[in-house]
């Protein structure tokens, strides 16, 4: 029988086993080494491998990623952490002038083995700097890889591929993902970068779904077959390099696609979906690409307002429901957002 | 640390091939095939050939888009640096790195950089290696005064002074950020004054002979290996030309600029100073010549070995990255 864990005990133990594995890894950031670590996904790394290999760090996110690319440069292989994506801006001339530039200005000279993890999306009422994804951000500068783990399994794969890439890649974890739980092997498990998989299989639409939106898919996915509609889920799992091909087959046999990023969908991996999608099976599809994606606004504190804000599976049915010209289904008395009746806060 | 004439004839000649690969550049570049903005390093030769020579091989140097001369301090490499402005393969970015980006790890110079101030924390990560492996080699880096208008550069100093990184700064002060004069930025007097606040061996020159700063930079580096504390070196110097470009600035009356500033380190011009000083030492006019004959000889080829490399094929865009 499968051992099942928690995606913050997933990234755990990719950490500890990455770091058991090669020397050259370390793991710093702001609170990576405090009594909290990280909602414990950096836990006992700081008493397995000391403070050179683990430690925390000034609220300086310029200077240590510019730090991590000084390190990476000289062969060491380090994690940088940040418990809010929304901090990572403070860093985005590091990534984009530096780091990503490095290997190519230097015609292959330089190599960048550098993994930057960051917490992402929706807690409790986070508000406008508590919140983002950014996904997009990242996927936007050529040279960076960018992860959305969404199972545990995904979680501990996918970091430890990241650790022992030889480029930049950027890990973005989902806040409400830590306390998901899942099978993990317990030995070394490396899922390749760039590969999509498919989490659920149907014939009548494809959902391709990052992060969270995942999460809502599978939802909207038993929803939707206790009306006898059988949608494909497809995690993407790496936003880039992207794995289109994954997304284009499944569409190619579904003829629909609707896209729920965990992001704006405005200039966003929505967008990027959609127009591969356009462009590659034009002919086969039955109905527009749809996207769904949070309110293109800040978000909001109240949390009325941040349930309006934040689409869920109820979404996701109805986009299905439309593409396939069906009457709208009875949701009254689903209950979404189950996982805030678990969550209190405060960060 | 004693003066000898073979040593300051051994400075001269690398502050003399910078000065002069400098002025290669403004002759040919009229001719519109280095297609590439150029941070000349005229006036400023002490600085880099002075530190460098303190550095040894293994110490990672970062430095910034006005990189020529720690790049040629660090490497000697003309052949490369000049492959590099004319776009070619043979360049140590094989062209895609151009003036702004120079630099060559395999010698030591890991990156440069035309954002400024951001490679002066990756100096803490060369360091941090460093310590990791026992080396007892430092991370260095080279940034203008204007970087110390930047938020990195604090973040920096903090941390390096915080966790007693083995790095050593070197503020090259010419007093101007493109065209804005140190007071309009800066709300404090002097900043190895503000850096004696941190801790950090703090040391000040304004001397144009790469003699004194490399004795300097020695002396500093001796007490960071005592104590482990980091090392701030705060150099005034002088920069001829003007921001980009191979224009001789001495447009004093657009007001950034004066003219007594100019014939003081005129006066004082690393090149020129330590021509004299060789002179005066005994070292005859013949030699100086022989000399600087086989630098004009050097860069000549230099020049043309570039001008006749491949450039990149378009397969190369794709290539690298």
């Amino acid at each position: 029988m499968e051992r099942t864990i928690s995606y913050r005990e997933a990234v755990n133990e990719a950490h500890v086993q990455e770091m058991e594995r090669d020397e050259r890894v370390f793991v710093f950031g702001l609170d990576v080494d405090d009594h909290k670590r990280i909602y414990g996904s950096t836990a006992s790394l700081v008493e397995k491998f000391g403070p050179e290999r683990c430690f925390g760090t000034p609220i300086s996110e310029d200077a240590m990623t510019g730090m991590a690319l000084g390190a990476a440069l000289s062969g060491l292989r380090p994690v940088h952490v940040h418990i809010r994506v929304d901090f990572l801006l403070l860093a985005i001339n590091q990534i984009a002038n530096m780091i990503t530039t490095a290997k190519y200005m230097s015609g292959g000279d330089l190599e960048v083995p550098l993994v930057i993890r960051a917490v992402v999306g929706r807690g409790w009422g986070q508000s406008a700097q508590h919140s983002k994804s950014l996904q997009s951000v990242f996927a936007h500068l050529p040279g960076l890889k960018v992860v959305m783990p969404t199972t545990p399994a995904d979680a501990k794969g996918l970091l430890a591929a990241a650790i022992r890439d030889d480029g930049p890649v950027v890990v973005l974890e989902h806040r409400w993902l830590y306390d998901t739980k899942g099978p993990v092997p317990a030995g070394e498990l490396v899922v390749p970068l760039g590969k999509a998989r498919t989490l659920r299989s149907g014939r009548d639409a494809t959902v391709v779904a990052t992060s969270w939106m995942a999460v809502e898919a599978l939802r909207a996915a038993d929803l939707l077959a206790s009306r006898g509609v059988e949608i494909e889920v497809i995690d993407p799992r790496t936003i880039s390099p992207f794995d289109a091909d994954a997304i284009v087959d499944s569409v190619g046999k579904t003829g629909r696609c609707v896209v729920a990023d965990n992001d704006w969908s405005f200039c966003g991996f929505a967008a990027e979906v959609a127009a591969t999608v356009s462009e590659r099976c034009f002919g086969r599809l039955a109905a527009p690409v749809a996207r769904i994606g949070w309110a293109f606004l800040p978000c909001p504190t109240s949390r009325d307002l941040e349930n309006h804000y934040y689409p869920n599976a109820g979404q996701i049915v109805r986009a299905v429901e439309t593409q396939l010209g069906v009457e709208p289904m009875g949701l009254e008395g689903v209950d979404f957002y189950t996982y805030e009746n678990r969550f209190k806060g405060p960060f | 640390m004693q003066r000898d004439i073979k040593h300051e004839l051994e400075l001269y000649r690398r502050m003399r091939l910078i000065r002069r690969a400098e002025e290669k550049i403004v002759e040919h570049y009229g001719e519109d095939e280095m297609k590439t903005p150029v941070h000349l390093y005229i006036g400023q030769e002490a600085v880099a050939v002075g530190v460098c020579d303190a550095l040894h091989p293994d110490d990672g140097v970062v430095g910034t888009y006005r990189s020529h001369g720690v790049y040629l301090a660090r490497s000697e490499d003309v052949e490369g640096m000049f492959a590099e402005l004319y776009g070619r393969t043979t360049g140590p970015g094989k062209g895609k790195a151009g003036s702004m980006h120079l630099a060559k790890p395999s010698a030591g110079l890991l990156m440069t950089s035309a954002v400024v101030g951001t490679t002066i924390p990756l100096a803490l990560g060369i360091a941090f290696a460093n310590r990791r492996k026992q080396n007892g080699r430092v991370g260095v880096a080279f940034f203008g005064d204007g970087a110390t208008n930047e938020g990195v550069f604090w973040e920096s100093v903090n941390f390096a002074a915080a966790r007693r990184m083995p790095v050593l700064f070197v503020c090259e002060d010419n007093g101007l950020a493109i065209h804005s004069r140190r007071e309009h930025r800066q709300g404090y007097r002097s900043i190895s004054e503000v850096m004696r606040g941190f801790d950090f061996h703090v040391a000040h020159s304004d001397s144009t002979d790469p003699w004194e700063i490399s004795k300097l930079t020695r002396e500093m580096l001796a007490r960071q290996r005592e104590d482990g504390l980091p090392v701030f070196l705060h150099l005034e110097c002088y920069r001829y030309v003007e921001h980009v470009g191979i224009r001789e600035d001495r447009d004093f009356h657009l007001g950034y600029r004066r003219s007594e500033e100019f014939e003081h380190w005129w006066s004082r011009d690393p090149v020129n100073s330590a021509r004299e000083r060789l002179l005066e030492s005994g070292v005859s006019a013949d030699d100086l010549r022989a000399l600087e004959a086989r630098i004009e000889e050097r860069l000549t080829r230099a020049v043309a070995l570039a001008r006749s490399a491949p450039l990149p094929t378009l397969d190369a865009l794709w290539e690298d990255a």
